[in-house]
C-alpha cells in the first residue's frame, strides 16, 4: 500500500507536460486579485515564483530573512547553468539533458519531474535574457556556452564567475516590477517559523520580525516554501550562514514529509578546513577542474617532508605525484562528477597521502596548463578565482598548486512533492532546493540554478493555478482565527523554553559538535556502526542543548542568537533523521556512500531490487517517524550502473 | 595575534550610540574579519555580555550582506573585498581597530554595526527592472547582443547592492549604486525601450529617500568591492538629461 501519489500525468513522456497543461483548471483575472499567496524565500526559486505569480495577476506577499532578497544564497552561484537549447549544433536535445540528469542522480529522480525540467530549460534562458540579465556573448552577439561536469555537450550558460548572482538579480528585478505594480509585498528580515493549517490546508504562516522580534501572523490561500537546502546541519558548509532548514522543518512537524534527506552533496573542490574558530568554506568552481589536476604525493616520506617544510610541492617529482583521479578513471579524469570526485580524495587522505597542516587537503595544480596555454589564458579563465583563493590562503596558485578537499555543498532531498510540487500539505508548495524532486541522489554542475527557476517560472504558475481555481469562492482568512492563535502560541511556547534554558554555552558550541558528528558519520563514507552511533549521539547532544544553550539578549529585539538557537534546535532533529534514512538505505547511490556496498574496486554499489525509492519520512513526534515509499518507475529509459572509467 | 576593538554599540534606532573598548588576544593570522568578531562574541556571551550585532551572510563576498567601516574605510583596508574576505593577517599585532556602521540618513542604524539599506531596494522597485512579465519571450538568440556591450552591461550588473559607495561618500550619494542599474539596463537593446522612464522614477526616488548629490570625489569608485566605475555615473547623467530634454520636446 502506498499513501503517496506523484499524480504523475499519463501518456508519452514528451507529451506529458503539455497534456497536463492542456487540462488544467485557469482562474479569471478578475478572481486572481482575490486570491493571496505566500512565498517565504527569495532565492531563484521563490523569486521567479513570486515574480510570475504576480504577473497573473494573483496578490503575493514575499518573505526573506536577509536584509533585502537580493541576497538569498542562490547568488553565490558562479559556474553556470544547464539548458538545452542546442546553440552549440553539438546534438543537445531535451532527451540528452533529461538523461544525463537521470543518469547523473544515480537513477533516484522521477522521470516526468526531471523530462519537464529539461523541457522548460530553453524558456529559461529567453526569460532570463529578457529581465536584462548579460549572458556571456560571442563577437556575433550570439550567447555562449562552456561544458560541465557529467555532459558531452556544451549547454551550460554563464555570466563570468557570478552566473547566480546574475540570474538571482533578474528574478529580483522581475519581482521589484511586480512590488511597483502593486502585486508583490516583500518582508525582509522575516523568518518563517510555523505553517497554520486550516482544515487541512496551508493557508498562513507565522514569522518572526527580526528587527522588532514581534511574531506576525499572515494568511493566504496557498503557500510556497522555497528556503533552499538543510546543508548547513553539518555546521561548515558552502552556504551562506544564516541558510537554514527551519521553515522546511517546521512544515514537515505540520504533516509534509520529508524526502530522502540522507542525499547531500559533497562538492570537491573547496578550500580546506583552517583552523577550529573557522564559520564556513569556500567554494572554488567545479570548472577548475577542466585545466587543474588532481595529485597527492606517492611516496609517505614526501608527506611528511611537506607537512615539516622541508619540500615544497614543485620540488615532488613527476614520477612521485599519484594524480589519482586521472589513474582511476582514465576516460573522465578529473571531470568525474562531484560524487566520485570527493569520495576518490578522501580515499587518499583516509590513506595518509593527505597534504596541508591537517592532512586533509589534495592538491589541484595549474603548472601544466600554465605551460600549455601560457598564464594569460589561465589568467582570463580563472583570474577572479585565483584572486579570491589568494586573499583566503595567503598563497599564489600561479606559483604553488591550490589546496582543496571536499565540503558540504547542497541537498538533493527535501520535502515530498507531488508531479505539481505540492506536498503531503494540501495547499503546501515547496521549490527549488528545498523539495527533493529532479536532482536524485547527486545534481549536476549548473543544474540547481535551472531546477530553482524552472520552478519559480514555469511550473508553479500552472499548478498553483491549477490548485487554486476551486478556491476562488474562499474569503481571504482573518488571522484572529483560533489557528493563528494556537501557531502563534506553540511559536512563542518554544521562544519563550528556548531564553529560559539560561545554561552556560553559546549556540555555536552545539552547532560546532552536530556539525562534527554530522560530517564524520553521515558524511562522505557511512557505514551502520557509525550511524547508529551518530543517532545516539545526535539524541544525547539535543538534550545536552535543551539543559546548557544559553542566548544572550531580549526576545523583542535584533537577537541573531537566538535566530541561530531556532535554527540550531531544527537541525539537531533534522539531522537525526538524516542519519536514520542513510541507515535505512541499505546500497550506496549518488551522494550517499556506504561502505558495506561498494565495488570491489571501491565504487558505489546500487541496490535496485531493494532501494529503487524514494524514503518519505512523516514526522510522528520528536525521534519518531514513518517511512512511506514512492517507488521509482523507470518506463523511459534503461537503468545502468554508472561508470566513469 | 592580539587586538583593541573600539566598537559602536547602539542598542536600537533611536538610543544614542558610543564606543566600547574590546582586547582580542590570540587570533590567527588567518582568521577572517567577521571570525574574529565571531570569537569576540562567544567570549562576550560566556562573559554574560551582549554579543555585537553585525550584518553578514554568505561569507565569500557576493550576497552584499556585510558592511563595517574599519579605520575608517569602508569594507577596512584590503581593495576590491568585502568585510567577510578581510583576513586579520592584514593588520599588525597590537593594533586598534575601530569598526562603525555604515554612516548615511538614508541608512538608519537598526542595532550596533547594522543599517537598515531597504532605500535601495525601493530605488530599484521605482524602474531598476525592465517590466516583462513571465513567459511569451521570444527566443534569447533573436537580440544580437555585441560582446563589448554585454561586457559593459555585467561590468555594472556586478553590483552586489553594499552600500559601500555611500557609506564612502561625504554627500551620502547612492549615485554609482544607481547608475551602475541605470547603465546595466541602459546598454542592452532589451533595456533600452523605457531608458527614460526608468532613468528618471529611479533618480527621483534617490533623492526622495534623503540621498546626497555627486560632487565626483570618487571616494565611492575607489572604495568599491567591486570595482564599479564611475564611468557610470557620467552615463546616468548622460541618459537623465536625454530623458529631461525628451520630455520637454514631448510636452
Amino acid at each position: 500500500m502506498t499513501v503517496l501519489d506523484s499524480k504523475t500525468p499519463q501518456g508519452a513522456l514528451a507529451d506529458k507536460w503539455n497534456n497536463y497543461k492542456d487540462h488544467i483548471a485557469l482562474v479569471n483575472p478578475a478572481n486572481k486579485r482575490k486570491l493571496d499567496v505566500i512565498v517565504v524565500g527569495t532565492g531563484l526559486a521563490g523569486a521567479s515564483a513570486a515574480a510570475s505569480l504576480g504577473a497573473l495577476g494573483f496578490k503575493v506577499k514575499a518573505f526573506c530573512y536577509q536584509d533585502s532578497s537580493r541576497r538569498a544564497h542562490s547568488i553565490a552561484a558562479q559556474g553556470g547553468i544547464n539548458a538545452a537549447k542546442n546553440y552549440q549544433n553539438d546534438g543537445d536535445s531535451v532527451y540528452r539533458l533529461f538523461y544525463d540528469t537521470i543518469k547523473g542522480g544515480d537513477y533516484r529522480a522521477r522521470e516526468a519531474n526531471v523530462y519537464r525540467l529539461a523541457e522548460v530549460s530553453g524558456d529559461i534562458i529567453d526569460q532570463s535574457v529578457a529581465n536584462g540579465v548579460p549572458f556571456a556573448r560571442e563577437y556575433g552577439g550570439l550567447l555562449d556556452n562552456r561544458s560541465f561536469g557529467g555532459a558531452q555537450v556544451s549547454r551550460t550558460f554563464y555570466a563570468r564567475g557570478q552566473t547566480g548572482q546574475q540570474l538571482l538579480l533578474g528574478a529580483y528585478s522581475a519581482m521589484s516590477y511586480q512590488v511597483n505594480k502593486g502585486n508583490v509585498e516583500i518582508f525582509s528580515r522575516h523568518e518563517m517559523l510555523d505553517v497554520v493549517i486550516i482544515d487541512g490546508r496551508a493557508r498562513g504562516i507565522i514569522a518572526r520580525n527580526l528587527v522588532t522580534g514581534e511574531i506576525e501572523r499572515y494568511a493566504a490561500h496557498a503557500v510556497v516554501i522555497a528556503t533552499g537546502g538543510y546543508g548547513n546541519v553539518f555546521f561548515l558548509s558552502t552556504n551562506a550562514m544564516g541558510s537554514n532548514g527551519t521553515a522546511a522543518w517546521k512544515a514537515h512537524k505540520k504533516g509534509a514529509y520529508f524526502a530522502n534527506p540522507c542525499f547531500t552533496q559533497i562538492h570537491p573542490t573547496c578550500i580546506p578546513v583552517h583552523g577550529d574558530y573557522q564559520s564556513k568554506l569556500t567554494l572554488m568552481s567545479e570548472s577548475l577542474r577542466n585545466d587543474g589536476r588532481i595529485w597527492v604525493p606517492k611516496r609517505k616520506e614526501d608527506v611528511e617532508a611537506l607537512r615539516n617544510g622541508k619540500i615544497k610541492p614543485k620540488d615532488i617529482a613527476e614520477e612521485n605525484r599519484d594524480y589519482y583521479l586521472e589513474r582511476r578513471y582514465p576516460a573522465f579524469g578529473n571531470l568525474v562528477p562531484r560524487d566520485v570526485a570527493s569520495r576518490a580524495a578522501k580515499e587518499r587522505c583516509d590513506a595518509g597521502f593527505g597534504v596541508g597542516e591537517t592532512g586533509l587537503a589534495v592538491f589541484l595544480d595549474f603548472s601544466s596548463a600554465i605551460n600549455r596555454l601560457g598564464k594569460k589564458v589561465v589568467e582570463e579563465r580563472y583570474g577572479n578565482l585565483f584572486q579570491m583563493y589568494e586573499k583566503i590562503v595567503d598563497e599564489n596558485p600561479y606559483e604553488t598548486p591550490m589546496m582543496i578537499y571536499p565540503a558540504v555543498h547542497y541537498t538533493m532531498g527535501g520535502l515530498w512533492v507531488d508531479y505539481e510540487l505540492q506536498s503531503t500539505v494540501k495547499g503546501l508548495f515547496v521549490a527549488g532546493e528545498a523539495n527533493f524532486s529532479d536532482h536524485g541522489a547527486n545534481r549536476l554542475g549548473a543544474s540547481a540554478l535551472m531546477q530553482g527557476l524552472a520552478d519559480g517560472y514555469f511550473v508553479l504558475p500552472y499548478t498553483m493555478q491549477n490548485y487554486l481555481a476551486d478556491q476562488i469562492s474562499v474569503p481571504r482568512f482573518d488571522t484572529n482565527r483560533s489557528e493563528f492563535d494556537e501557531a502563534e502560541k506553540q511559536v512563542k511556547t518554544l521562544i519563550d523554553k528556548l531564553m529560559n534554558v539560561k545554561g552556560s554555552q553559546p549556540v555555536d558550541h552545539f552547532h560546532r559538535q552536530l556539525g562534527k558528528i554530522m560530517w564524520d558519520k553521515v558524511g562522505m563514507a557511512r557505514n551502520k556502526k557509525g550511524l547508529e552511533e551518530a543517532v545516539k549521539e545526535i539524541q544525547a547532544l539535543r538534550a545536552e542543548f535543551w539543559k546548557d544553550v544559553r542566548i544572550p539578549g531580549e526576545i523583542n529585539e535584533v537577537n541573531p542568537e537566538l535566530e541561530k538557537a531556532i535554527r540550531v534546535a531544527d537541525f539537531l532533529e533534522l539531522g537525526e533523521l538524516m542519519a536514520m534514512d542513510a541507515l535505512h538505505r541499505e546500497e550506496s547511490c549518488g551522494g550517499h556512500f556506504r561502505e558495506e556496498y561498494q565495488t570491489p574496486d571501491g565504487e558505489a554499489l546500487r541496490q535496485d531490487e531493494n532501494f529503487m525509492y524514494v524514503a518519505a519520512w512523516e514526522y510522528k513526534g520528536e525521534g519518531k517517524y514513518e517511512m512511506y515509499k514512492e517507488p521509482l518507475n523507470y518506463e523511459f529509459i534503461e537503468v545502468k550502473q554508472r561508470n566513469y572509467k | 595575534m592580539n587586538f583593541t576593538l573600539k566598537i559602536w554599540r547602539q542598542k536600537n534606532a533611536k538610543a544614542k550610540g558610543k564606543f566600547v573598548t574590546y582586547n582580542i588576544e590570540n587570533i590567527s593570522e588567518s582568521c577572517s574579519f567577521l571570525e574574529m568578531l565571531d570569537i569576540l562574541n562567544n567570549q562576550l556571551i560566556e562573559k554574560g555580555d551582549d554579543p555585537v550585532s553585525f550584518d553578514h551572510d554568505c561569507r565569500e563576498g557576493i550576497c552584499g550582506t556585510c558592511s563595517l567601516y574599519i579605520n575608517g574605510r569602508p569594507h577596512g583596508p584590503d581593495d576590491a573585498v568585502t568585510t567577510c574576505q578581510l583576513h586579520m593577517r592584514r593588520f599588525k599585532d597590537g593594533d586598534t581597530i575601530v569598526i562603525e556602521p555604515w554612516r548615511s540618513g538614508a541608512f538608519p542604524v537598526i542595532r550596533d554595526l547594522m543599517v537598515d539599506r531597504k532605500a535601495f531596494d525601493k530605488i530599484i522597485q521605482a524602474g531598476g527592472f525592465i517590466s516583462v512579465n513571465t513567459g511569451g519571450i521570444p527566443d534569447a538568440n533573436a537580440i544580437l547582443i555585441p560582446k563589448d556591450k554585454a561586457d559593459t552591461a555585467m561590468d555594472a550588473a556586478a553590483c552586489i547592492g553594499c552600500g559601500a559607495c555611500v557609506a564612502a561618500c561625504k554627500n551620502a550619494s547612492a549615485m554609482l549604486f544607481v547608475s551602475a542599474k541605470v547603465s546595466h539596463l541602459a546598454v542592452l537593446p532589451q533595456g533600452k525601450a523605457e531608458a527614460s522612464r526608468r532613468v528618471q522614477a529611479m533618480v527621483a526616488k534617490m533623492d526622495e529617500l534623503g540621498f546626497g548629490n555627486c560632487t565626483n570625489t570618487g571616494a565611492c569608485e575607489a572604495e568599491c568591492p567591486k570595482q564599479i566605475s564611475i564611468d557610470n555615473i557620467a552615463r546616468m547623467n548622460r541618459e537623465f538629461l536625454g530623458a529631461k530634454l525628451g520630455a520637454q520636446k514631448q510636452k
